[in-house]
């Protein structure tokens, strides 16, 4: 506050993306609509070059800047690693998509850029405002790419929607903020933390800001009761910007989610647990019962999407840092199944353009047997079927649930994988077991194919190899995070 | 013992892994060599991994129940790759790689749809049933344990009957809803106690009132999958349905995940609820051994009467595992390993006329004896072993868990004894109909006594149903000094009882030879 800079070193990635999605903006101004395969593949670099920063110039240490309003930490390392990667394959697999569909515009991918600069401020917040600024700059981006093919009324209305609902929920956010800071006087979650603690019966205002709050996070991760926007966006996009709602903004909300609590309201525990399991039960149940009469793919996604939002929050519930972990592993795990199952969406294509309907596939196996493979790899592992990566993710979350005492909530997340296998089962049996439509144009380009096999590789039993370094790397996150 | 005595289990599961991989890259420009080869190199597999089990068998010590053939590495958290074998399972893993050539040799020539999935399938289908009676990590046992759904759900879902997709959804989301809860229970016990180790838990002592929620939970998954009645409803379906190589497969191997699950985890885990709740299962039983009796002589179905009768035969199963005597339990042992021969074999007597006549309602076959003479000396030999005639395989298992129960409770004896009435009533009327009586159709007459290839098929079957039947000690032997460390370590005061009524009765000795 007197007038020196603060030290830049610990945001340098996020200022090297910044100046650099400034650049690539100049670029694509000054090159027209010809340059998006370039600007493209500059953003795909820029991101890696950022990672690459982040992981030998920062580290995993605890390095707190601008006022305390900005940390890094090995938590926000792992979180960030998540987000880059998921920011880079939807870079990856969305050129033939847009050029096709004639939106191969170069804001794409500088949209995409300024989105992941939101998703890096929000994973390192440290403070309710740096929170909500890395939020906005976030969503404005997400609401624009939502309604990137404007010419078509689903897209618009999409991003219409997104935006009316995304404002209100920023609106309820705003208002539990500033109810915490009416109450406690500070926005700081270290201060915050130390001024709630041992203070008994936690003040109304506290309390109800902070369901203030939670509600508007909740919309953020697409948690019922907050979900509503969700299948109507993941429809109307274009499906490469589906891809990218599905994976990065997640794992950036959650990761929010998390610190907030754990770092901000720890003396809150009982207030939040309950609410951050009622939200993950009806995530959980409404994820697995309504898609089950969804036919269309993207639509299905998005309610499998829900419930592996309730899946992830068991972690959170469970409050332990064995809990954050689990979510960490759960958050990584679910990266990997989503970019590959949307790069499989974008594979969906005939002579006549995308289709989108789960009868469309029916007898991939016969026309397509290495994409049929690797579809019911994603399915059965989004189902949580062991052999497969997604069985690791429900195994540590439900470990940890029982180790809080939440042996109920454990059983209702079992079943309701059992409802939701019915569906996944239900792709499955439409590839392999009905007979063959009109087979796909093999033409998706050769990114997405890359995305395909190597997402299904690391879903494969080759997991059985990944998942100890996985675990190992979570835990050092975790641990960041709780004891610092 | 010849090769490989440190990694023996690991190279069984890592043989039919290696076949599949193979056979995937497997290509020629005419479909049939390219078939002829992708079933080739899965004989060979699982021959190889036969052999492997025999050797398995062969350098099995008999004189310890301690787990042997052990294997363990850490893989992550507390969990780590853990394999091993004692008396109760090294038969299982005989049983399976016993099957796996059979049932490779019958599907040569009525599975020509693709051929290299099927084999695929049921290759890597093998290395995870291997996995299952192996695994010595309840986290790895449970990977395997509900692994093996994928493959099956494949199998009967792509080169199933008419109703197929019905059938297989019902098995995998009926098997899946077991599991999870058995699941919520694992998760349960590794917090408990800290350790995913199955000997370690073994000797785990679980709060009382723990043990009867855990053990409800693992009863849930492993009734259905045995099946127990009212759980038993998916099995009709799904051997109806699946091919005749995944009847023999199920009804061979994966029923007897149930069984073996009760003995490993059950049983030893949590003693006490095993004795609290074992009048659940011994009604359970019995109304499964006397309904699905009665059920089955009214099957049109070849199939179906068959898969009834295999719950039938499962109730007997689990009474003799419930007694908590050494009768009862070896009784159930090997009940499970005949029944495994046995019921496969009845699966691939249907396959054979089915693969003729292409369909498994009795009423359109009749008079058999007349124009198959080998196929109904075959057929008849296994009904027979079904129905527990002495000197097949089916007679010691039903004896031994009828005199253990005997010493339990006479009751009990009594109404088991009825099912081995019923069972022969079915078995017979089936035989009637379906060998014997007019050969009047014309498509009947028509048909071929067995191939060089079928006759291949059911010679081993036939001599380890006779083996098993007449000289049951090669196969006693093995389990007997597991079994009884079970009984004596976790139910000593059922083990006293069990001496003071052996002074009283002590037929099944001299029975058996032993």
């Amino acid at each position: 506050m007197n007038g020196e800079i603060p030290a830049l070193l610990p945001a340098l990635p996020e200022i090297i993306l910044a100046i650099g999605a400034m650049i690539l903006l100049m670029l694509g101004v000054f090159r027209g609509n010809g340059s998006f395969t370039q600007v493209t593949n500059l953003s795909v670099l820029l991101l890696v070059i950022c990672a690459a920063v982040m992981i030998n110039e920062v580290g995993g240490e605890r390095q707190v800047t601008f006022n305390n309003m900005f940390v890094t930490d090995a938590f926000a390392v792992f979180a960030k690693v998540l987000v880059y990667m998921g920011s880079a394959v939807a870079l990856l697999i969305s050129g033939k998509f847009l050029a096709e569909h004639k939106i191969d515009k170069f804001e794409y991918p500088i949209l995409v850029l300024f989105a992941t600069l939101g998703m890096l401020i929000m994973v390192s917040a440290n403070n309710l405002m740096s929170l909500y600024v890395g939020l906005e700059l976030q969503s404005l981006s997400l609401y624009v790419l939502a309604a990137m093919n404007r010419d078509r009324l689903r897209s618009t209305e999409a991003g219409l929607k997104y935006f009316v609902l995304g404002a209100l929920s920023s609106g309820m956010l705003l208002y539990g903020i500033s109810l915490i800071y009416g109450f406690s006087g500070t926005t700081e979650f270290d201060v915050l933390a130390t001024s709630l603690q041992g203070e008994g019966t936690p003040e109304i205002g506290i309390v109800i800001g902070l369901v203030f709050l939670l509600a508007g996070l909740a919309f953020k991760v697409s948690a019922v009761p907050f979900h509503m926007w969700t299948p109507d966006v993941y429809e109307g996009s274009p499906t490469p910007v589906t891809a990218f709602f599905a994976a990065a903004p997640k794992v950036a909300a959650m990761a929010l989610l998390v610190r907030a609590m754990i770092n901000g309201f720890p003396a809150l525990i009982d207030e939040w647990q309950q609410v951050i399991i009622f939200v993950s039960i009806a995530s959980m149940l409404v994820g697995a019962f309504v898609a089950l009469v969804q036919t269309n793919i993207k639509r299905l996604m998005a309610y499998s999407s829900i419930g592996h939002v309730g899946y992830a929050l068991v972690g959170l519930a469970a409050g332990t840092q064995a809990g954050i972990e689990a979510l960490l592993i759960y958050l990584a795990i679910y990266l990997t199944m989503t970019l590959g199952a949307f790069a499989a969406i974008l594979s969906m294509r005939r002579s006549d353009g995308m289709v989108e309907t789960i009868d469309d596939l029916a007898g991939l196996s016969e026309t397509n047997l290495p994409m049929a493979v690797a579809i019911s790899i994603f399915m059965f592992s989004l189902a949580g079927i062991p052999l497969l990566a997604g069985f690791f993710g429900k195994w540590f979350i439900f470990l940890a649930a029982v180790e809080a005492g939440l042996v109920p909530l454990a059983i209702i997340g079992f079943l309701a994988s059992v409802v939701a296998c019915f569906y996944y089962l239900r792709i499955i049996k439409v590839m392999f077991f009905d007979d063959p439509s009109e087979a796909f144009d093999g033409e998706h380009g050769r990114s997405v194919s890359l995305v395909v096999g190597t997402a299904a590789v690391l879903n494969s039993p080759v997991s059985f190899l990944l998942i100890s370094s996985l675990a190992g790397a979570a835990a050092w996150a975790a641990n960041s995070l709780l004891f610092q | 013992m010849f090769f490989g005595e440190n990694y023996l289990l690991s190279l069984m599961m890592l043989a039919p892994v290696i076949g599949s991989a193979i056979i995937l890259f497997i290509r020629h420009k005419d479909a049939e060599i390219e078939n002829r080869n992708v079933r080739s190199v899965a004989l060979f597999t699982t021959l190889i991994t036969f052999f492997m089990g025999l050797d398995l068998w062969a350098g099995f010590d008999n004189s310890t129940a301690e787990f042997q053939f052990v294997e363990k590495f850490q893989w992550f958290g507390d969990i780590s790759y853990y394999l091993g074998v004692d008396g109760i399972s090294v038969l299982f893993v005989l049983l399976t790689a016993f099957l796996m050539p059979i049932v490779i040799l019958a599907s040569w020539e009525s599975i020509s749809k693709r051929v290299k999935e099927y084999m695929i399938a049921f290759l890597v289908l093998e290395a995870l049933m291997i996995g299952v009676f192996t695994a010595l990590d309840i986290f790895l046992f449970y990977v395997f344990f509900e692994g093996g759904l994928i493959p099956m759900y494949l199998l009967i879902g792509i080169w199933g009957g008419v109703n197929r997709i019905y059938a297989s959804f019902k098995f995998f989301l009926y098997t899946l809803l077991g599991s999870v809860l058995m699941l919520v229970a694992v998760l349960y016990m590794y917090f408990q106690s800290g350790t995913t180790d199955i000997p370690a838990l073994m000797m785990y002592d679980f709060d009382v009132d723990v043990q009867s929620w855990l053990w409800l939970a693992f009863f849930a998954s492993f009734a259905v999958k045995m099946p127990m009645w009212p759980v038993h409803t998916w099995l009709p379906d799904a051997h109806v349905q699946a091919p005749t190589g995944g009847s023999v497969i199920l009804a061979g191997v994966l029923l007897k995940m149930g069984g073996y699950g009760f003995l490993r985890f059950s049983l030893p885990m949590l003693p006490e609820a095993s004795i609290e709740f074992s009048w659940l299962i011994f009604t359970l039983s019995i109304i499964a051994i006397i309904y699905t009796s009665l059920v089955a002589l009214v099957q049109e179905d070849i199939k179906k009467l068959i898969a009834y009768s295999s719950v039938a035969h499962m109730g007997f199963v689990t009474i003799g595992i419930f007694l908590l005597n050494t009768n009862g339990i070896e009784g159930a042992i090997f009940t499970m390993l005949s029944h495994g021969v046995v019921s496969g074999a009845l699966f691939l007597c249907v396959g054979v006329i089915y693969d003729r006549l292409h369909t498994r309602e009795i009423s359109r076959y009749g008079g058999l004896a007349v124009n198959m003479k080998i196929y109904a000396v075959t057929f008849v030999l296994f009904s027979l072993a079904s129905v527990g005639l002495p000197g097949t395989s089916g007679f010691i298992g039903e004896f031994l868990v009828l005199n253990g129960s005997f010493a339990y409770n006479s009751w009990i004896t009594f109404l088991a004894a009825t099912g081995v009435i019923l069972g022969a009533a079915y078995m017979l009327y089936l035989v009637r109909r379906l060998i014997f009586g007019e050969l009047d159709k014309d498509d009947v007459k028509a048909m071929p006594d067995l191939s060089l290839r079928e006759k291949l098929i059911f010679a081993p079957l036939v001599a380890v149903v006779l083996w098993m039947g007449i000289y049951p000690n090669s196969f006693l032997d093995p389990m007997h000094v597991s079994v009884q460390a079970l009984l004596e370590t976790h139910f000593p005061a059922q083990m006293t009882r069990e001496t003071t009524h052996a002074a009283t009765i002590d037929t099944s000795s001299a029975v058996v030879g032993r």
